[in-house]
């Protein structure tokens, strides 16, 4: 790969990167989309019958289930949703009365699921349903780690084509002008469908005529940023297994401020890093430098220490030569001496 | 060179045949996964969608990985040239590291198939998860290129192994920003889960622990294998990696003694800027506190102790409890801490068959491993490139 590219690749993460925390991180209040649709459950209606249950498993062509739909049995255990159930009715006993609650897909206004989906498969649509799009799952389930209302199941045993799967507020229906399946058989009015300003509206003036019968607080109006199926109760919400501690950030708030660090580490990091490098090469280069100049004085010292001991060898061999010539000088004169000598006096006839 | 330094031994010693044993099991058990769903063998369910595929594989394994962009930080940016001999064995982890984060991945995903579509497709920017994969994928390529020149030099092929060695310093500081990144994506995935997760280990800060303390991870991987090889490997090493060692070994223990200090006091603030001391004084915050002192403040005095008293041996243990520690938090976050709310009967415990795909996939990559250490040059050098790192 070429350099270039790769640089070009990173940078072009970086800008993903920055423009998406520009949209999510931004200081503006996502409201939903006007005109929006939503569900208000009314947990002082419902009655428990499962029929909200069969009608989801029928629009939704889901496969039968092992217990008929009119056994009410299954109410005394605790159930979550499933690939193959989308929403289920829990039973609770609260002060020894039973209450009821409907549990699917709240079709948040900023769905974690769809801020955790690294393909977007998740869309919020303009009709307030929150839609997953199976032809680009990648099934690595991190929707299901985000989503605070632990809704997004998976078909774990398909080894092909696992799916996840969640209500889809019967975006379908909705856009033929029909009601989601569910609202349309429940038998008692415990589900409004309608414009989500409306159903706040509905909301309010039940809690505001039947103070004695409704706690005032509308769960889904706030939680996790808004949500567009709403819920009203006689009991506290965590009694009827909601969590009342999610809190009102909505969920791409909470990953925007460390997201928005990205484009400040590929921005920055390399220039910091580069900066290390160069100051490193000129430490080395100094030290290199340093080095030598250390060098180069010890070899001109070394240089000079042996001119001098050359020089003195050269003296002591000057001095050695002149003493050996004076000894020759010495030897040759004492040798013409003796000859001398042996000339002036009579020869000895042995030696002749 | 003479033809006959060794004799000839059997290669079915206890650790192959052990290595074999497992390698069948996990290959047993890998056409199960494929042929029968991530069901048939994990007991990951719809509350608990990441098991110790994504605890362990993933967030450990990267983790531990980071030995490779430490210590080519530490020679080649900031000069520590006398740990240059750390760098190849560094290098090679890592990038067997990641090659098989990136191999465990292919048996979590559920269309394994389609991995690459946020790169390529549908990307995801908004997303953590997007980041570690971009990052991850990149990482991994420019391990690629840093891992390279070993086999070069063995196939001999020159101009290769120059071109790739003239891309070290750029290679270098791509490595250190995309791990810079994607350490802390890991941590910032979890940041979209505040109800799930224990709020002694949830924090805005996530992201920052995750990338501080992935330093001392790499660090102690760096010591732990150079331990390691020198007691196994010992005939492969040439002079300058056996005369190196100690010098490597307590560097990092000092690096390593003070990145866990600084760790330690970071994730006290963390604690008390969401003020959560009242859970301390609860199980889970005794629990908490095993980590914090347990793996993280005493292998950090124990690293401080083996750097003053220059002693290897207290700075190898120091190193083995740290990455224990490293693998507690990840786990902790991920599975331990995660879904605390959940009645236990719901709560995720792994199947034998999940540990047992996990041990496959940790065993193929030793063995990976030995055989690049023992047929490559990387704790010696080559003969005919001496010199030219
Ligand atoms: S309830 Fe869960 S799955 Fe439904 S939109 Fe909200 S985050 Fe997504
Ligand atoms: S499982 Fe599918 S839909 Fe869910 S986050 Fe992953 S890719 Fe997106």
């Amino acid at each position: 790969m070429k350099r270039r590219k790769f640089i070009g690749m990173l940078a072009g993460a970086g800008a993903c990167m920055a423009a998406s925390t520009a949209t999510a991180g931004g200081t503006h209040h996502f409201k939903g989309y006007p005109e929006s649709f939503g569900v208000l459950f009314d947990s002082t209606k419902c009655i428990g019958c499962r029929k909200c249950e069969a009608a989801c498993n029928k629009v939704n062509e889901l496969p039968a289930q092992p217990v008929p739909f009119d056994d009410l049995a299954v109410l005394d255990s605790r159930r979550r949703t499933h690939h193959d159930t989308f929403t289920v009715v829990n039973k609770y006993s609260v002060n020894d009365k039973p209450v009821y609650r409907k549990q699917q897909c709240n079709h948040c206004l900023e769905p974690a699921c769809a801020s955790a989906c690294f393909v977007g498969a998740f869309v919020k649509d303009k009709t307030g349903a929150v839609s997953h799009d199976a032809s680009k799952c990648v099934g690595c389930r991190y929707c299901m780690i985000a989503c605070p209302f632990e809704i997004p199941t998976y078909e774990y045993h398909d080894p092909i084509t696992p799916r996840v799967r969640k209500c889809t507020m019967c975006q379908p229906r909705i856009e033929e002008g029909k009601l989601p399946g569910c609202v349309e058989d429940c038998p008692k009015g415990a589900l409004v469908f309608g414009r989500r300003e409306d159903l706040l509206n509905i909301a309010r003036e039940r809690i505001r005529k039947h103070p004695s019968i409704y706690i005032d607080h509308i769960y889904g109006e706030r939680e996790m940023g808004g949500t567009s199926w709403m819920y009203i109760s006689g009991v506290p919400f965590e009694k009827i297994g909601m969590r009342e501690d999610l809190g009102v950030t909505p969920a791409p708030e909470l990953t925007s401020g460390a997201l928005s660090l990205v484009p400040a580490v590929v921005g920055l990091w390399p220039m910091f890093l580069t900066g290390a490098y160069a100051l490193t090469k000129r430490r080395e280069k100094i030290a290199e430098e340093e080095q030598h100049h250390a060098v180069a004085e010890a070899v001109a010292e070394a240089q000079s220490e042996a001119a001098k001991k050359a020089k003195a060898a050269m003296e002591k061999a000057e001095r050695d030569k002149q003493a050996a010539i004076d000894r020759e000088v010495k030897k040759a004169l004492k040798e013409a001496e003796e000859a001398r000598l042996k000339a002036e006096t009579p020869a000895d006839p042995s030696e002749q | 060179m003479s033809h006959h330094t060794t004799p000839s031994k059997t290669f079915w010693t206890p650790a192959n045949i052990l290595t074999a044993v497992i390698l069948v099991i996990g290959l047993v058990l890998t056409v199960k996964r494929f042929t029968m769903g991530i069901g048939s063998v994990t007991n990951l369910t719809d509350d608990n969608p990441w098991g110790i595929w994504i605890g362990f594989d993933l967030l450990c394994g990267v983790a531990l990985a980071a030995g490779g962009y430490t210590t080519s930080a530490a020679v080649y940016l900031f000069g520590m040239k006398k740990y240059h001999s750390a760098v190849r064995p560094a290098i090679t982890t890592a990038f067997l590291g990641y090659a098989f984060v990136v191999f465990a991945l292919l048996y979590d995903l559920g269309r394994y198939y389609r991995l690459p579509y946020p790169l390529t497709i549908y990307p995801g920017p908004t997303s953590f998860l997007f980041e570690v994969g971009l990052c991850v994928a990149l990482y991994l390529t420019v391990l690629a290129i840093e891992f390279s020149p070993a086999l070069w030099e063995t196939l001999r092929w020159k101009k290769l192994r120059f071109w790739a060695h003239s891309l070290t310093l750029v290679l270098t500081i791509f490595g250190v920003v995309l791990s810079t990144l994607h350490q802390s994506s890991l941590g910032g995935l979890y940041l979209l889960a505040p109800s799930k997760l224990h709020p002694l280990w949830y924090s805005p800060y996530l992201a920052l622990f995750f990338f501080v303390s992935s330093i001392p991870a790499g660090l102690s991987m760096v010591i732990f294998e150079g331990g390691l090889s020198h007691t196994f490997l010992h005939h492969k090493m040439d002079e300058t990696h056996i005369k190196e060692a100690p010098g490597v070994t307590l560097g990092f223990a000092k690096a390593a003694a003070v990145v866990l200090f600084t760790y330690f006091n970071l994730k006290w603030i963390g604690v008390a800027l969401d003020n959560n001391w009242h859970y301390l004084s609860t199980g889970w915050g005794a629990w908490f506190l095993v980590e914090m002192l347990g793996f993280v403040l005493v292998p950090c005095l124990m690293y401080a102790v083996a750097a003053r008293e220059k002693s290897q041996k207290l700075a190898f243990w120091a190193s083995i409890v740290t990455v224990l520690g490293i693998v507690l938090n990840r786990l902790n976050i991920s599975l331990v801490a995660f879904n605390w709310q959940l009645p236990a009967e719901l709560r995720y415990v792994p199947s034998w068959e999940e540990i047992m795909i996990t041990v496959f996939i940790v065993t193929l990559e030793i063995t990976v491993l030995r055989i690049c250490l023992n047929k490559l040059p990387i704790l010696h050098e080559h003969p005919e490139f001496k010199g030219a790192h």
